[in-house]
């Protein structure tokens, strides 16, 4: 038996991020429990997205610290994570467009760098554009992404560089409290005895709360992708327009999703019914990739709270903190929300203000932060 | 031969030396080393690299083909145009 400081449930984008930022702050004695393999979950399911325009100062500043962190990674972590400022041109109608101009006011003060833009401006960025039906566009520059299977194995190098335990295909069983201190965690292959526990598991955080008696309001609701065949890049910022988004990796391929307006779902199949319909709506706005293949799709889910916003850091058991339900936006999020975790466990704090805002207490106080922004 | 002369995955230049780093790294499934190296992700959508794959991680791991894991298959079996869902009132997807 073996005893850690902290346990990470969840080796996707979230946990992996805790365990760097605990490692840089001196926390090595630390394992990752993975049940698949990493990224396996969300993470290797994102549309590689990573924006600062949301509508409410919590998204806002821990998005911009992120994209700040996102910077640090790229430069220095172990291999590149494709981090790439194309920006996000998100299309708006005129009917949206007052609407947009208030979150950008919202955004230039809390020192983001977005602006309204008109449709000839639209096409200078994008030159292949079809900008009918389109007023302008929401552009922020700094906007951009990164890839996740990079990520996801900078990070993997990272850690074990600093020593750091990673366990995959292991499943926690078991979470054993005391007098209210956690003491153990058993998986299926062993048993950790450790007082903090990170619930980073994505979309089975909710099983690993209920563990320790801790009911979080997680819906999944699937979400479906596709990707093209590798073509040369030209195009670099994350194009939004509705529901629909897309770009192209560094890789070449054009990558997308939008919205089938389903019902919570506990499946991750891939349907029929996306690919007319993602094809339809990204030729309406991009129509010269009509004779580019499409190679693949798949599905993923968003772990969406009620109100759009991640539950970041403790909760009544001691010890047991919570990087869950990031409704969309969890791979971006990953830098910022392994810091701000890591710095709660060191100080018993998050570092920023704003994270604090986003704690579990919220749906029993009923400070809901509703976010208007989410795509796809 | 040497391993870096062998070309296992053709559309994503993948060598057996690349798949034998992988093993070592501790990329032990065909999952995550589809993901890590891409293999089996461009046009011929896998159909060649992924079996060979399996095989050589069974064979390096000394486990059954069984044990290393399948790949889940994606649709479109074969890469289609996006142009082929274009709904047919407007320009006939030219």
């Amino acid at each position: 038996m073996e005893s850690k400081d902290v346990v990470i449930i969840g080796g996707g984008i979230t946990g992996l991020s805790t365990a760097y930022y605990l490692a840089k702050e001196g926390l090595r004695n630390i394992v990752v429990i993975e049940k698949s393999y990493l990224g396996s979950g969300s993470t290797g399911r994102c549309g590689t997205g990573i924006r600062q325009q949301f509508t409410t100062r919590e998204h806002i500043i821990l998005m911009r610290e992120s994209v700040k962190l996102w910077k640090e990674w790229e430069n220095n972590l172990p291999k590149s994570v494709h981090f790439r400022q194309g920006g996000y041109l998100w299309l708006l109608k005129e009917s949206e467009m007052d609407a947009y101009r208030e979150y950008v006011r919202l955004q230039n003060i809390l020192g983001v760098n977005s602006r309204i833009i008109g449709k000839d401006d639209v096409k200078l960025i994008v030159p292949d554009i079809n900008t009918e039906g389109i007023a302008g566009a929401s552009w922020c520059p700094s906007d951009g992404n990164a890839y996740p299977f990079d990520t996801i194995d900078a990070l993997r190098i990272a850690l074990k560089r600093f020593g750091i335990l990673i366990r995959q295909f292991e499943e926690v069983k078991e979470i054993k409290v005391k007098n209210g201190i956690i003491q153990q965690v058993v998986t299926d292959k062993e048993t950790f005895n450790t007082h903090f526990v990170v619930d980073a598991a994505g979309f089975g955080a909710r099983k690993v709360a209920r563990m320790v008696g801790v009911d979080l309001p997680l819906k999944l609701y699937r979400h479906q992708i596709a990707v093209s065949e590798p073509v040369k890049v030209f195009l670099e910022p994350m194009v939004v327009k509705g529901e629909l988004y897309f770009t192209q990796t560094y890789r070449g391929r054009i990558i997308g999703g939008t919205d089938l307006n389903e019902q919570p779902t506990e499946s991750l199949s891939s349907t029929d019914e996306f690919l007319p319909q993602f094809a339809n709506e990204i030729l309406s706005v991009l129509p010269t990739i009509s004779s580019l293949n499409v190679m693949r799709q798949w599905a993923g889910f968003y772990v969406v709270t009620p109100d759009h916003h991640p539950i970041l850091g403790g909760t009544d058991l001691p010890g047991f903190l919570l990087g869950v339900g990031f409704s969309g936006h969890g791979f971006m999020l990953g830098p910022v929300v392994g810091k701000l975790l890591a710095t709660y466990i060191m100080h018993g704090t998050m570092y920023l203000p704003e994270a604090n805002n986003l704690d579990l207490r919220r749906f029993r106080s009923g400070c809901l932060i509703q976010e208007k922004a989410v795509i796809g | 031969m040497n391993d870096k002369d062998v070309i296992i995955c053709r559309c994503e230049d993948v060598t057996l030396a690349d798949i034998k780093k992988a093993i070592k790294d501790g990329y032990t499934d065909v999952e995550s080393l589809k993901r890590h190296l891409q293999i089996g992700t461009g046009p011929c959508q896998g159909k060649t690299c992924i079996p060979l794959t399996e095989k050589i991680l069974a064979r390096e791991l000394q486990k059954s083909v069984e044990d290393v894991g399948v790949v889940t298959s994606r649709p479109p079996e074969s890469p289609v145009p996006f142009g082929i869902f274009l709904k047919g009132d407007k320009k006939n997807g030219k």
